[in-house]
């Protein structure tokens, strides 16, 4: 009986959590900061300042940058998952929820879905600001569903990496660490420039790195162009390294209680 | 009557190291617990172990009749812990935390429940104000507060006065007794030895992986009758019984 009782509430537990840490990311201007105005930051900088010399081949290059500055926010993203990971185990919270007859893995979960709902936020105001700025995308219902269940993949790829370094951190330093080497996967990719251009080492990482292909679909899906096996490549990286670390994100968090 | 918890012979090794050898207590319904033992004794281990946090290595354990290896769902159902850092939300108001909790516990009117005991740890001057601006005493105050919505028949203190003022510390002491002379069962754990002897129906200590003594405070003070010097009989305090027995202990080996 006590088990029934208990699935019942799961989602309705998750729930309490979602409003619980989106409290966390709206009372927290650095996070604000740092997964919307930062992107944006970016964007009205390579378009206006860098863009005039950067040789795309497209003709707005808004329309280029769009897919690699929403991968940037989603990445800037992963830092506060770990961070607030760490501060819930740091602080007790986690034990607290635990002696509760609540289901184990709900906390966590709620911690993951606030990772989505947040990055959902953030992503379609970097878009509306991106329409001001000229960007217009051929795509139809089909393509965006497609863009968007990347995103989502994506999104729970980093966030898993992020679960593992929180839960495993001694310091809050370190639960941020984790954020440096995510950072910068996306500027080394063909996010901002095409990789053509780059030198032949970097130009093989750029290219057998999991942003590139990502970026390379979605760049694909928003105009219309044919996808290729990009989007494969692309779903192969994220289902491969999300399940990864989910695993062992999930063991890190037994191995706790 | 059933005993609220009964511990036998529990155990509970890290690696090499055995901190619970054999540990057997019963608390009776409705009383004061204090384990009392020195640091790294292993109080928190026991209080993990009872709280379902932590799987015990052997021994039988249960909590309000359940079982905390087989029932560990029955066993949450009952109790409530508040751990040794007063586990708050400190980006919430000390209202949205009460309430959070009130909804994880599937209460049926969440806000009353919370207005109730804001009113009652003297936190609605403060409640829409978020936990990070409170005082230690008044964190404390909102964590036991958190812990006692539902109204759990046993609850769990881990050191709950450790780094709190004086003023702070007969606050919490306060709390305690009222909370046993509702009928709930109080398990606690102190370094403060006052504490126990101001509180506590009854003592138990810890030390060395095993519980070397317990019972009541009077019947802890029979152990060691009254020093007889010259003109003065001197009362041993609790602090002189559990020094005592320590250094006994060590000297045995």
């Amino acid at each position: 009986m006590e088990t029934i009782k208990m699935k019942n509430y799961f989602f309705m537990d998750m729930g309490i959590m979602l409003i619980r840490s989106m409290r966390h990311v709206f009372r927290s201007l650095d996070t604000i900061i740092t997964v919307t105005i930062m992107p944006i930051a970016m964007m009205l900088l390579f378009v206006y300042v860098l863009g005039g010399a950067i040789k795309t081949g497209t003709d707005k290059y808004v329309n280029y940058l769009l897919p690699g500055i929403l991968l940037v926010a989603i990445a800037n993203s992963a830092g506060y998952v770990s961070y607030r990971l760490f501060l819930d185990k740091q602080r007790g919270i986690f034990e607290r929820f635990h002696s509760m007859p609540i289901a184990r893995s709900a906390p966590l979960w709620g911690h993951m879905l606030t990772s989505l709902v947040s990055n959902v936020i953030s992503l379609i105001v970097i878009i509306l600001v991106a329409l001001l700025m000229g960007f217009r995308s051929s795509a139809g219902i089909l393509s965006w569903l497609a863009i968007v269940g990347i995103l989502t993949l994506f999104t729970l790829t980093l966030t898993w990496i992020a679960a593992i370094a929180g839960l495993s951190a001694k310091s809050v330093d370190g639960a941020g660490v984790i954020a440096y080497p995510i950072h910068f996967l996306p500027l080394i990719s063909s996010a901002f420039v095409p990789t053509k251009s780059m030198p032949s080492g970097v130009k093989a990482f750029a290219e057998h790195q999991p942003v590139t292909p990502i970026v390379e679909t979605i760049r694909a899906l928003l105009y219309n162009q044919p996808v290729g096996n990009q989007i494969w490549v692309a779903l192969a990286w994220c289902i491969t390294i999300m399940f990864c670390a989910y695993l062992f994100a999930m063991r890190v968090y037994k191995k706790r209680l | 009557m059933q005993n609220a918890i009964q511990v036998k012979g529990l155990q509970k090794s890290y690696r090499q190291l055995h901190v619970l050898k054999s540990v057997d207590f019963e608390v009776e319904k409705g009383n004061i617990f204090a384990l009392l033992g020195t640091n790294g004794a292993g109080k928190t281990t026991i209080v993990n172990i009872l709280t379902t946090l932590l799987k015990k290595d052997g021994g039988q354990v249960t909590v309000n009749g359940f079982d905390v290896a087989s029932k560990p769902d029955s066993v949450r159902q009952s109790i409530s812990l508040t751990g040794q850092f007063a586990a708050v939300d400190e980006v919430l108001t000390g209202r949205e935390n009460l309430v959070m909790i009130a909804r994880l516990r599937h209460l049926s009117h969440p806000r009353e429940v919370t207005d109730d005991l804001l009113q009652r740890f003297g936190l609605s001057d403060a409640a829409d104000r978020r936990a990070s601006t409170y005082s230690g005493g008044m964190r404390r105050r909102l964590d036991i507060a958190m812990s006692l919505i539902g109204k759990p028949q046993i609850v769990f203190l881990d050191e709950p006065t450790t780094g709190l003022d004086p003023e702070g510390r007969i606050e919490v002491w306060k709390i305690i007794k009222e909370l046993a002379g509702s009928g709930t069962t109080v398990f606690l754990t102190t370094q403060y030895l006052e504490e126990a002897e101001q509180l506590a129906d009854q003592i138990a200590i810890l030390h060395e992986g095993e519980i070397i003594v317990s019972g009541t405070l009077a019947e802890l003070k029979k152990l060691f009758p009254p020093a007889k010097v010259e003109y003065i009989e001197k009362q041993p305090t609790l602090e002189d019984i559990f020094l005592k027995i320590i250094g006994n202990k060590k000297e045995d080996k």
